[in-house]
């Protein structure tokens, strides 16, 4: 379980990391996103993946997972969602201002 | 049990959130900020006065003790910092109110704004790891709002470069949570420190603990400060002064708790490599406050500057040096305000960036001329000021540590500093006039008098360092003990 | 943009009821089962943003008239006093409390002051995720 996880998380990284670097705002934050996910994986997996039932009394009757982790994802999982919504809106007021979703074209801008 | 320990937190929530309630009334919202902003600064000094007499409190979220819950924890370190951000913050804001354009007023400038602060005083005052950047997500949501508010296209690019710059260190700071949990199997500060000293600081610790600096390290502009000077340079006077007072500073003060409290027991990582780090951000610093001619870069760049000299009080890694870098951080809050508010006003009066754009505004605004210089000094640590009580002790620490270098390189930036300021000052303020007095803008005196406010509290806290001195040596003194706060957060669970 | 999406509108006038049970569901079956405030709320914005999607945003404007922004920011007051609440009477800082109550319909039913909480969240997330698509799909 711990090994396609962490193969997993090592492909979502891979594709995070080329989308981070290319030029278009959208793929960037799409970049952004997918990283967010990455690090949740990893987050339940050292957390202890696979081990022990539902952390839930009437379900089962233990030894239970750590619910822990879980709690952890909830909260970094809201946080990215605000994060990427707010770059999506600040994404859209720069293609508004500067016509482009372009970096190198915004960058030149930026220069002038 | 001392729920008052949350309301440096709540206060500026929940004002946060009747303020957007209040979005045509821009004159309820002025009277709302300063009522809470007045009983943040009451509730920071009463909670001062509880540690001064009961020691570290805290207060366990929902009644769930430590280690399972999540907590805040107030010590004289943390204490003093929510003092000096509520203090600031709330100049900053009054400066704000007659400052601030219309526009951006409506488009909630004041709620994100306390958003802003009740980020920080959350980070201050937690003693969680996770909830430690959760604070720190909440502070980082609101400065990319303020940072983005108002638009235009420089703007933009700039904070797309900043956010950017943001969800990454954010997302390793979550790498090293996720590490850290699955080695030691908790997120409490005091619980963690405990079992790092119980396995000793392996590789694999160590690893962790680097990846933790390196995302305080990006927070704060330690060694990794390249998005600074552009992001802290872009937005108006007021909201670039609250990033400068604030932010990098919760970064610093999350090294410090970091690596005095936890990852304190490998000293190649404490004394090697954070050592280069803050001599290489002092020289990055001191290269840009003297290249650039446009003020706002000189000014992001002593931001710079002074992160690297606090950062060498946490190399030295003695309890004289720690109480050198907790003045010095509360003395850098004040100044770096100060500064920023300044620089904007100039800039706001001329119309101009550069220094070479501007001269002799000394013959029309001699206040401001006046305060920039006592600014110079204070930043350069001239005494009886308030920078020189930090330069002292750091310098004090370097001593007994025998630190020489560090103790070198901190005191050469200080001629930088002061070289930097001063040209800031000969350039724009001495000189021949160049605006009439018939077109001169006029400067408000409801302006003045925060910008005034500030100058006197850099002067009061050097004159009245004495004062302040108990607090500062007894947080010094459970940095150089860690073993004090852990006992004040897991004592009782454990007995 | 005039299209033909007699289909589309059809369903979507008795989906959109299905999903907006499904998340009541979810909310309420938070405290002891998965689900609760947070995914609730987003299963009862994607209703809305359904209905923003398939009529246009004046049309549902007419039918929920209310300012999102005010939501989410009502939502989080809500969650925070109900933490605050638990500080006055002198608990700590967001101490929850529940009892079981005898009620006439449901018979012995269990009520919990998260409840509130999680309320809060929920109505923050509605107004949150609604105000962000709203923002981005002003003048398309």
């Amino acid at each position: 379980m711990e090994f396609h996880m962490t193969i997993l998380v090592g492909i979502l990284v891979t594709v995070a990391v080329y989308l981070l670097l290319s030029r278009n705002m959208v793929r960037i934050i799409l970049g952004t996103a997918i990283l967010s996910h990455a690090v949740h994986l990893l987050l339940i997996t050292m957390g202890g993946a696979g081990e022990g039932k539902v952390p839930l009394l009437r379900e089962s009757d233990g030894p239970y997972a750590d619910a822990l982790p879980q709690a952890l994802i909830l909260t970094a999982i809201v946080i990215s969602f605000a994060t990427t919504a707010l770059l999506l809106v600040l994404a859209y007021r720069t293609y508004e201002e500067s016509g482009s979703d372009n970096m190198n074209t915004i960058r030149r801008i930026d220069r002038e | 049990m001392n729920n008052v320990l949350v309301l440096p937190m709540l206060i500026p929530l929940l004002t946060g959130f009747v303020l957007l309630f209040l979005r045509p009334s821009i004159r309820a919202q002025k009277m709302i900020s300063i009522l809470s902003l007045l009983s943040l600064v009451a509730v920071s000094v009463r909670i001062l006065l509880i540690i001064r007499g009961e020691g570290i409190i805290r207060l366990d979220f929902g009644g769930w003790e430590p280690p399972f819950g999540i907590l805040f924890v107030g010590d004289s370190f943390s204490a003093l910092m929510v003092l000096t951000a509520s203090v600031v913050s709330a100049l900053i804001i009054a400066y704000s109110f007659t400052a601030t354009e219309r526009r951006m007023e409506n488009m909630f400038f004041y709620p994100f704004a306390f958003f802003l602060v009740a980020g920080v005083n959350g980070s201050f005052l937690t003693g969680d790891m996770f909830n430690l950047f959760v604070c720190f997500e909440v502070m980082l949501l609101a400065s990319y709002v303020l940072i983005t508010l108002g638009g235009g296209k420089v703007r933009l690019a700039e904070s797309m470069k900043y956010i950017a710059i943001n969800v990454v260190s954010s997302w390793f700071f979550l790498v090293a949570l996720a590490f850290l949990y699955g080695t030691v199997g908790t997120l409490n500060m005091a619980h963690i420190s405990v079992r790092v000293a119980e396995v000793g600081q392996g590789p694999l610790l160590s690893a962790i603990s680097v990846v933790f600096l390196i995302v305080f390290a990006l927070k704060a502009g330690l060694f990794l400060y390249f998005w600074l000077p552009g992001s802290y340079s872009s937005p108006p006077g007021p909201i670039a002064a609250l990033f400068a007072a604030l932010l990098t500073k919760v970064g610093v003060y999350a090294l410090f708790r970091t690596f005095t409290l936890m990852f304190y027991h490998d000293e190649f990582i404490i004394m090697t490599i954070i050592g280069t780090m803050a001599v290489v951000t002092l020289i990055g610093g001191c290269l840009g406050a003297i290249a650039y001619t446009d003020i706002r870069q000189i000014a992001s760049y002593n931001v710079i500057i002074a992160v690297g000299f606090m950062m060498i009080g946490l190399a030295i890694f003695n309890e004289e040096a720690f109480k050198g870098s907790v003045f010095y951080l509360i003395h850098d809050m004040v100044i770096k305000a100060l500064l920023f508010l300044i620089v904007g006003a100039m800039v706001y009066l001329t119309g101009k960036t550069k220094i070479t754009g501007m001269s002799g505004l000394i013959r029309n605004y001699p206040v401001l001329g006046w305060l920039l210089f006592l600014t110079t000094l204070g930043l350069a640590g001239v005494p009886p000021l308030s920078g020189f009580i930090g330069k002292m002790y750091i310098g004090l620490g370097a001593v007994e540590g025998g630190n020489y270098f560090l103790l070198f390189a901190g005191f050469a930036s200080s001629l930088v500093v002061l070289y930097s300021m001063l040209r800031i000052f000969m350039n724009c303020f001495w000189g021949e006039t160049i605006i009439n007095r018939e077109d001169q803008r006029p400067y408000p005196a409801r302006r003045l008098i925060p910008i005034a406010l500030l100058g006197i509290l850099t002067v009061g806290i050097g004159v009245g360092a004495q004062a302040l001195e108990p607090f500062v040596s007894d947080a010094a003194r459970v940095m150089a003990n860690p073993g004090l706060y852990i006992d004040a957060v897991l004592g009782e669970v454990e007995s | 943009m005039k299209e033909n999406d007699v289909i589309l509108r059809t369903v979507t006038r008795v989906v959109v009821f299905i999903i907006l049970t499904f998340g009541v569901e979810l909310f309420l079956s938070g405290h002891h089962n998965p689900g609760g405030g947070f995914v609730g709320g987003l299963v009862l914005s994607s209703a809305l943003v359904l209905l923003y999607v398939v009529f246009d945003i004046e049309t549902v404007h007419q039918g929920v008239p209310f300012d999102f922004r005010k939501i989410a920011a009502f939502g989080a007051m809500v969650s925070l006093l109900s933490g605050t609440a638990a500080a006055v009477l002198g608990k700590p800082f967001l101490s929850q409390g529940f009892g079981y109550f005898d009620l006439p319909i449901f018979g012995l039913t269990e009520l919990a002051t998260v409840t509130i909480f999680e309320a809060g969240v929920a109505l923050t997330v509605i107004g949150t995720v609604v105000t962000i698509i709203l923002s981005i799909s002003k003048d398309v």
